[in-house]
């Protein structure tokens, strides 16, 4: 989808707020918070894409006002809710007062059927694709072309694997892009590197 | 009208609702809790990657293992990753070439090798820029990168994880594995920072 959570590239956003060697955890509900979505990992409620699209599914309102693990446990929560392990109305009675879930999810997809294999070298070009469910195909490359330096063996296809779709686990390329491709004369002169599934990629003709 | 909206419970509570429902379902989650943030605490550490960079920067050998196959070399220190990362990848710095990585679609790391990734790692300034605006950023942060030296962003997009091998610093030969590992930050693992030369001690 093309969520809120899809930042790359996007202008306006000021300087980072660097603290070196600061601390991962900044209260106690935060550490309780980042190990009850672990166990639920475990514990096989849910998987990974599951987890990251239920965060990607959160308004944009509450998701650009939500800390970190805030949203780490809206995710959860809504999980939780669509799995059928507890009514909203439920969570709301133990938390006692409102709590924001994310918003209902569209469809996943399968693999691609004419996704070809590449290799180290090849000139490739993204899909001009924009995908209802969950993907990982961070929108600064969609239709952008780039060469693949790496290959990864093969992944669950998140685009299926977050929707409970069945799909064959399939390989992400390592992409070089330059900036002067993804945002010309738009940005600094550098080159960015995308793991891109296969199911995402079309050899540049 | 309709009624007013409900005031948003407290953060704490909501934890605390979503921790009763994972116990009704006999998940036990007081004592993961506790494992886990032990875990998190004593073995996500960035001195287990500081370990392998300084194996990197004394062994040759290993330093080929480590390109060739990060995850295999790490096992070989004892490191390990979880499961669905199937797949870890050194980026090799040189003196033409600067290495960075981010996760533009939210926080993935190689934690178990670096850390749980830092506060601003996962905020969105820096989620938004570095990808764009790379050497501006890392200026910002305090590298102020030569204009020769070429920049290579790694965003974290899939399970594939990524780690920064560090330039070794000037002024540190002869020294031991373990006294070069104590100089390798989280920081220089992402790529937002250099490894500088140590001072000269007396």
């Amino acid at each position: 989808m093309d969520g809120i959570h899809d930042l790359g590239g996007k202008q306006g956003f000021g300087r980072v707020r660097h603290s070196p060697n600061g601390p991962p955890f900044h209260a106690e509900w935060e550490k309780r918070a980042n190990a009850l979505y672990g166990l639920a990992v475990r514990a096989g409620i849910l998987n990974m894409d599951e987890y990251r699209h239920a965060i990607e599914r959160m308004t944009p309102r509450h998701y650009l006002s939500a800390s970190y693990y805030e949203r780490s446990l809206t995710g959860l929560a809504t999980l939780l809710v669509e799995k059928g392990l507890v009514t909203p109305d439920e969570l709301e009675r133990l938390a006692g007062g409102a709590f924001p879930l994310a918003s209902a999810s569209a469809p996943g997809r399968t693999n691609a059927v004419d996704a070809p294999r590449f290799r180290v070298g090849d000139r490739v070009v993204v899909r001009n694709e924009h995908v209802a469910g969950h993907v990982r195909m961070p929108a600064y490359i969609r239709g952008k072309r780039g060469v693949v330096v790496g290959e990864s063996p093969p992944y669950p296809f998140p685009d299926a694997h977050a929707h409970g779709v069945a799909a064959d686990d399939e390989p992400t390329y390592d992409v070089r892009f330059a900036t002067s491709e993804l945002w010309p004369n738009a940005a600094d002169d550098a080159f960015v590197h995308v793991g891109v599934f296969r199911s995402y990629l079309l050899p540049v003709p | 009208m309709s009624d007013p909206q409900p005031s948003v419970a407290p953060i704490e509570r909501r934890v605390d609702a979503v921790e009763a429902v994972l116990a009704t379902h006999g998940h036990r989650p007081s004592e993961f809790v506790v494992e886990a943030t032990k875990t998190a605490d004593e073995r996500w550490v960035p001195e287990n990657g500081a370990r392998i960079v300084a194996r990197a920067w004394t062994d040759p050998a290993y330093r080929a293992r480590l390109l060739a196959n990060g995850k295999a070399a790490a096992a070989e220190l004892g490191f390990e990753l979880p499961r669905h990362h199937r797949h870890l990848v050194f980026l090799e710095d040189t003196p033409d070439v600067h290495n960075v990585i981010c996760c533009t679609l939210c926080s993935c790391t190689a934690f178990t090798i670096i850390g749980l990734p830092p506060d601003w790692y996962k905020d969105f300034d820096y989620r938004a820029r570095v990808v764009r605006e790379s050497r501006t950023v890392l200026k910002e942060m305090g590298l102020d990168l030569p204009p020769e030296v070429e920049i290579r962003v790694w965003d974290t997009t899939a399970d594939t994880r990524y780690v920064v091998l560090p330039l070794r610093p000037r002024g540190t030969d002869g020294w031991s594995e373990e006294r070069l590992a104590s100089l390798v930050t989280k920081d220089a693992m992402i790529g937002v920072a250099r490894i500088a030369a140590p001072a000269r001690s007396s």
